[in-house]
């Protein structure tokens, strides 16, 4: 995809998917996410930039109620699902990541084989009668991980003997197997080099028609490249959250246009 | 970047040759090798008391795996063993051990005869006499035995190896002369030459004992029959005791809390107590033995049950630790990716956690068994310590531990004792060799890279 044609992507208005209100987060004193409003849509790759330490991550890992395997992060406002809070006490955080899923910074396959790998989930989650209705899944998840060519002969090899691009287009296998509605992504191609990088985002470019993606990304040319919203997050505020054209072509906060220009970050 | 240009090198500074080492190069140069010295020392002095060890106890211990044996003609004279001559096994077990000796003698008297006639320098009285002293004492028990068994053999002449007594088997290992003989009343010189005799006529041998290894424990007047099958078996029982309850309690308690138990103080003191426990003397935990297991819940004293309760309190913070320590050092992706798909928390423990923890949990295990296997205090205090010479059939019944039959050997003032003591401590190196082999084997096979 080609950096230059960013103002000419069409962005068509889309359903909210997911909405912040107000989310504050907290590491035992420390006051990590300040006052967030965002709109996530449905079908969209949304961006979120900025300085190490801003809060991108802590926010994406709000989402999918990660958080809550950290000791002393405590989470207030409000974070809805298609309407529903996902902070309420009535949500079981295990059903809630099963419909938002999440790939992770490192890729981190199972010590299993790239079938069980991706089979996990479905197991889990009981989406499949038999062993046939199983192989369709896994042979779809790995389709979508635009993976399957790369594996089919060898589905019983073990996942972590694949390379680092494998290994990760291997984990969002994974985590599409379970039919979730949301991606979450925490910089999934900073362990990549440049050509694992580009298959990535081709992938997720590709997820977008199914899923509504976030993607924690520190490469400002990667959040142009592949999304259609960006936020950008600093000192724990979220500072501009717009088109992505407009963010990288006409920020409206000074800040912003100081971190996109690389005066600060 | 900075704007800075790269400054001018300092006018002042003496160029020095890297060819040449400058003094402080050459101090710290030394100070590294008069470090290496040290640790190569230290090294070496702890392989070469390793290696005293293991020799002294080698050749101390190898001979109680060998034992001499002596070929005697026993007629099992009917109107001594069976006066009603119907070979009812009830009536033949009637005649006490006690009656079995006047047997062996009168059959001595045709080995005293055969000696005599090559050495006539002894009388076939004096022959016959010094022979009886030569026969191990356990040798009437072992011919009851067999007749009860085989009614059949009375009236013939069959022919016995029986052992000698432990003073010919030492002369036979070269651990007594004949001036030791001299002072020593339970062996005479005389003995000693019929033994050379006998054994030019091939009729005393030593050969592998297997009995050391099977036989139950045997008192001071035979030394030469005592054997660890009793302690063995004890040891087996208590194992599979100490392995059936502390495996799943320490798993389990690690798993709780590691993974879910809230942190606070409450699990800072236990986590406290836990550390505390391993470092607690084992005599300890016998004391606690014998007051809850054997005083207040009336559980038999001396059993194998008591003992492997005991060992198992003494095994678990030991288990506990290295289980925690394991499930930690399973990186944490590994959880977030199992929870990342949707899995709940115990689901992401068994399904991924555990399986990658698990060579390091067996490890710490098979070590706390190693521990307890080689553990003597407690057993003491709960009665193990006693003289058992019934195979222990349940875990109920009384039975002693390899280590604690080791302490018991060394207590005892016969000389023979001193190679059993070793030999035992041999059987109890391997089996614990074994089990770090096992150890070894379980982590290798388990261990998965990720």
């Amino acid at each position: 995809m080609n950096d230059m044609r960013i103002l000419e992507r069409d962005v068509h208005t889309k359903a909210t998917k997911i909405k912040g209100d107000k989310v504050q987060v907290y590491y035992g004193e420390n006051h990590a996410i300040k006052d967030v409003d965002i709109e996530i849509e449905d079908n969209t790759v949304t961006a979120f930039i900025g300085p190490s330490g801003c809060g991108k991550s802590t926010f994406l890992r709000c989402l999918n109620r990660m958080n809550d395997t950290i000791d002393g992060c405590r989470v207030k406002g409000e974070i809805t699902l298609d309407d529903e809070n996902i902070y309420d006490n009535k949500v079981d955080p295990v059903q809630l990541r099963a419909k938002v899923g999440m790939v992770f910074q490192k890729p981190n396959p199972f010590p299993k084989s790239i079938y069980d790998n991706v089979a996990y989930g479905p197991r889990i989650h009981g989406l499949a009668q038999n062993k046939s209705e199983l192989d369709d899944i896994v042979e779809k998840s790995l389709r979508r991980g635009a993976i399957w060519e790369e594996v089919k002969d060898r589905l019983d090899a073990p996942g972590t003997g694949l390379s680092g691009g494998q290994q990760q287009r291997l984990c969002i296998a994974r985590a599409v197997a379970t039919e979730p509605e949301v991606l979450l992504m925490d910089e999934p191609c900073s362990a990549l080099d440049p050509i694992a990088t580009a298959q990535v985002e081709e992938l997720i470019d590709e997820l977008r028609a199914n899923y509504s993606v976030v993607i924690v990304t520190h490469s400002m040319q990667q959040a142009a490249r592949v999304s259609q919203k960006t936020a950008f997050f600093h000192l724990g505020h979220l500072v501009e959250f717009n088109e992505t054209g407009e963010i990288f072509t006409n920020p409206r906060d000074p800040r912003t246009e100081s971190y996109i220009t690389g005066r600060i970050g | 970047m900075t704007d800075a240009t790269a400054s001018e090198p300092a006018p002042n500074k003496t160029k020095s040759s890297i060819l040449e080492l400058d003094d402080r190069t050459k101090k710290r140069n030394a100070a590294e090798a008069r470090f290496k010295f040290y640790g190569m020392l230290a090294v070496g002095t702890g392989v070469f008391a390793l290696l005293l060890l293991l020799i002294s106890i080698l050749s101390q211990g190898i001979p109680a795996f060998f034992q001499t044996y002596i070929k005697v003609d026993i007629t099992l004279t009917e109107s001594a063993l069976d006066p009603s001559g119907n070979r009812d096994p009830e009536e033949i077990s009637k005649v006490m051990t006690f009656s079995y000796d006047p047997i062996i003698n009168d059959s001595l008297l045709h080995l005293a005869e055969e000696l005599n006639a090559q050495h006539p320098e002894m009388t076939v009285p004096e022959l016959q006499d010094q022979l009886q002293g030569m026969i191990s004492a356990a040798a009437k028990g072992i011919l009851r035995q067999n007749v009860i068994a085989n009614p059949n053999l009375i009236g013939q002449t069959v022919e016995y190896e029986f052992l000698t007594s432990g003073r010919i088997d030492a002369y036979m290992k070269g651990n007594i002369d004949r001036e030791q003989a001299e002072l020593d009343s339970n062996v005479t010189p005389q003995q000693l030459d019929i033994a050379d005799w006998m054994v030019e006529e091939g009729d005393i041998e030593t050969r592998f004992n297997w009995d050391f290894i099977t036989a139950p424990d045997a008192s001071e007047l035979r030394p030469e029959a005592a054997g660890l099958g009793v302690a063995l078996i004890g040891s087996a029982y208590m194992m599979l005791i100490v392995f059936c309850l502390a495996l799943p309690i320490g798993v389990a308690a690690s798993i709780y809390l590691e993974e879910f138990a809230p942190k606070n103080w409450v699990t800072d003191l236990i986590e406290v107590n836990i550390s505390n426990l391993a470092a607690v003397p084992s005599i300890v935990f016998g004391i606690l033995g014998l007051a809850i297991f054997i005083n207040y819940m009336g559980l038999p004293n001396s059993s194998s049950l008591v003992g492997g309760l005991v060992l198992t309190l003494m095994t678990l913070p030991t288990i506990i630790i290295s289980t925690r320590a394991s499930l930690k050092s399973v990186p944490p992706s590994i959880r977030d990716a199992a929870l990342g798909v949707g899995a709940s928390k115990m689901q992401a423990i068994f399904h991924h956690v555990l399986p990658l923890a698990a060579p390091g949990i067996l490890t710490g295990t098979i070590i706390g068994l190693a521990q307890a296997l080689g553990e003597t205090a407690p057993l003491l205090l709960i009665g193990m310590v006693a003289f058992v010479n019934n195979y222990p059939a349940s875990i109920l019944d009384p039975a002693t531990a390899l280590p604690v039959q080791v302490y018991n050997f060394t207590q005892r003032s016969d000389p023979a004792f001193v190679e059993r003591a070793s030999g035992a401590i041999i059987v109890l190196l391997i089996f614990l060799l074994c089990m770090n082999l096992i150890a070894i084997i379980l982590r290798r096979r388990f261990e998965r890279r990720w």
